[in-house]
């Protein structure tokens, strides 16, 4: 092995018997580490696209989101087109301070940042909460009319990810999206089905003492506070109520929605 | 440097190739495409030409992946086949497999999102397709890059054949569109054609096959399978 110039040494490991240990080892560790750059680089450098992707997907949903809610085209078209987006702080129910929609993702990947549920109080099953949350809103003379909450719920498979639009009365949906879902297609997947999320405007989520009623019923809905189940899907089913209760409950946006009902917001 | 392995027996139809002349390359290359098609003749890799084909474009882009899959694994793997030591081989042919796959996924996501979307997992189980792993176990590992790539292109346009020839049936009877644009115009858009809800669902895709397998072997009777049991000639089975 006196050798140490990197081309013989090459041409010796080429010339070794297909079946002996060293060159067994060598080829798998060398397969293993040109696999890992090509996979990690393909993922690294595709990354921004693809989140680009997902944040003009997002985009998209809330534009179509807002557009079905009858009556919030004028008010966005008297608006420039465009949501105000805010950053609560979910606990205090207002406008987080020094925290900007473009520095939000900073601020979450900061542990502080985020709540851990107690068992009674994880109605969705996420284990832990962050403390700040990006809104989105319409207002007309200064009284909110349009709320739309992102929500993040467990369902089936993973997490299921959506948008509830309220009425400025913070009581009736005025529509939901689904952003994200890995629900079994053909049974819990169809929560992305325009005819089922066509069921949401007009329900009361909250009723008139301000409990959180939405329910996804078992079959069909029989009263303003549900929509019809997903026949087969009574996991995903069930993990859409859980989230919208969660979300609009006291540990979710329901500071929020108290001091928007105050005019405080 | 060792001699290459030996040319053992093919195991598959197609036998190794051990010139270059041009004509074998065709071979090589036309072969899969109807007579020793992988989906018709083998039956490999219908788990997801089943899954993919409800429309025209989600069969495509299937295809395309898997296309480009088998060929740049048949290529690598033919450059590296007199060290690929034996005790690791198929491990070494899945981990490039499994790394090509995942880099294709990673580039759909990226440039396509929403056919990704669609296709779901059925990009990342290429993976687990068994024309990639066959063509590369038995004709790549033992034949030169060249005739390699030009037989995994041909087992890859082979299987786009049939994908594109069920998703154009599919989509075109099930939603009375190809490629998303009218072409039946269906009731609902004030037509008069009323969607074959079936052809959606995945029971038709095996109707299909089965009705494409058919044919084939109506018209190549050679393909037929010799019949796996013969039942015994008894006193009662007689009429």
């Amino acid at each position: 092995m006196g050798d140490l110039n990197p081309l013989s040494a090459w041409r010796r490991f080429l010339a070794l018997p297909n079946d002996s240990r060293t060159k067994t080892l060598i080829v798998a560790f060398l397969v293993a580490g040109v696999c890992a750059l090509m996979v990690s680089g393909a993922t690294v450098l595709l990354r921004p696209i693809q989140a680009a992707n997902r944040a003009a997907e997002e985009q998209a949903r809330l534009g179509a989101l807002v557009a079905g809610v009858p009556g919030m085209e004028d008010l966005l078209a008297r608006s420039d087109g465009a949501l105000s987006t805010v950053v609560v702080d979910l606990d205090r129910g207002g406008a987080a301070e020094g925290v900007t929609p473009a520095g939000l993702e900073a601020a979450l990947g900061d542990a502080g940042n985020w709540t851990d549920l107690a068992q009674a109080d994880d109605v969705a099953g996420l284990g832990r909460r962050p403390d700040l949350a990006q809104i989105y809103l319409l207002r007309q003379d200064d009284a909110v009319r349009l709320l739309l909450l992102p929500m993040v719920g467990s369902g089936y498979n993973g997490q299921i990810r959506a948008l509830m639009a309220l009425q400025g009365d913070m009581a009736t949906v005025a529509g939901l999206a689904i952003t994200a879902q890995q629900e079994t297609p053909g049974l819990g997947a169809r929560i992305e089905e325009p005819a089922w999320l066509a069921q949401f405007p007009g329900r009361q989520a909250v009723d008139d003492s301000g409990q959180v009623r939405f329910a996804v019923a078992r079959g069909q809905a029989s009263s303003i506070h549900e929509v019809d189940g997903i026949t087969g899907a009574t996991r995903t089913s069930n993990g859409v109520t859980q989230m919208v209760r969660f979300w609009l409950g006291p540990k979710g946006y329901g500071p929020l929605l108290d001091a928007i009902r105050r005019g405080e917001f | 440097m060792p001699p290459p392995a030996a040319a053992a027996p093919a195991t598959t139809p197609a036998a190794p190739t051990v010139g270059l002349s041009r004509q074998r390359l065709w071979r090589a290359l036309t072969e899969p495409l109807l007579r020793q098609n992988p989906v018709t003749l083998q039956i490999l890799g219908i788990c997801s030409a089943l899954a993919v084909t409800t429309s025209l474009a989600a069969a495509l882009t299937m295809s395309a992946a898997l296309t480009a899959v088998v060929v740049m694994a048949a290529g690598i793997i033919s450059v590296i086949r007199r060290h690929i030591p034996p005790s690791i081989r198929n491990i070494v042919q899945i981990v490039i497999i499994a790394s090509l796959v995942v880099v294709i996924d990673q580039v759909i996501r990226a440039y396509l999102p929403d056919l990704s979307r669609r296709l779901s997992v059925f990009v990342s189980l290429i993976a687990t397709n068994c024309i990639v792993m066959g063509r590369t176990e038995s004709f790549a590992r033992r034949n030169p890059p060249l005739p390699a790539m030009a037989d995994a292109l041909g087992n890859g346009l082979g299987y786009s054949i049939v994908l594109i020839l069920i998703g154009t049936v599919r989509e075109l009877f099930g939603a009375g569109t190809l490629m998303g644009r009218p072409i039946l115009v269906s009731v609902d858009a004030g037509g008069w054609y009323e969607p074959l809800g079936l052809m959606l669902l995945p029971p038709s895709a095996f109707f299909l096959l089965g009705f494409l397998v058919w044919a084939v072997r109506s018209r190549w009777p050679e393909q037929a399978e010799p019949p796996d049991f013969v039942p015994p000639d008894v006193a009662e089975g007689r009429p």
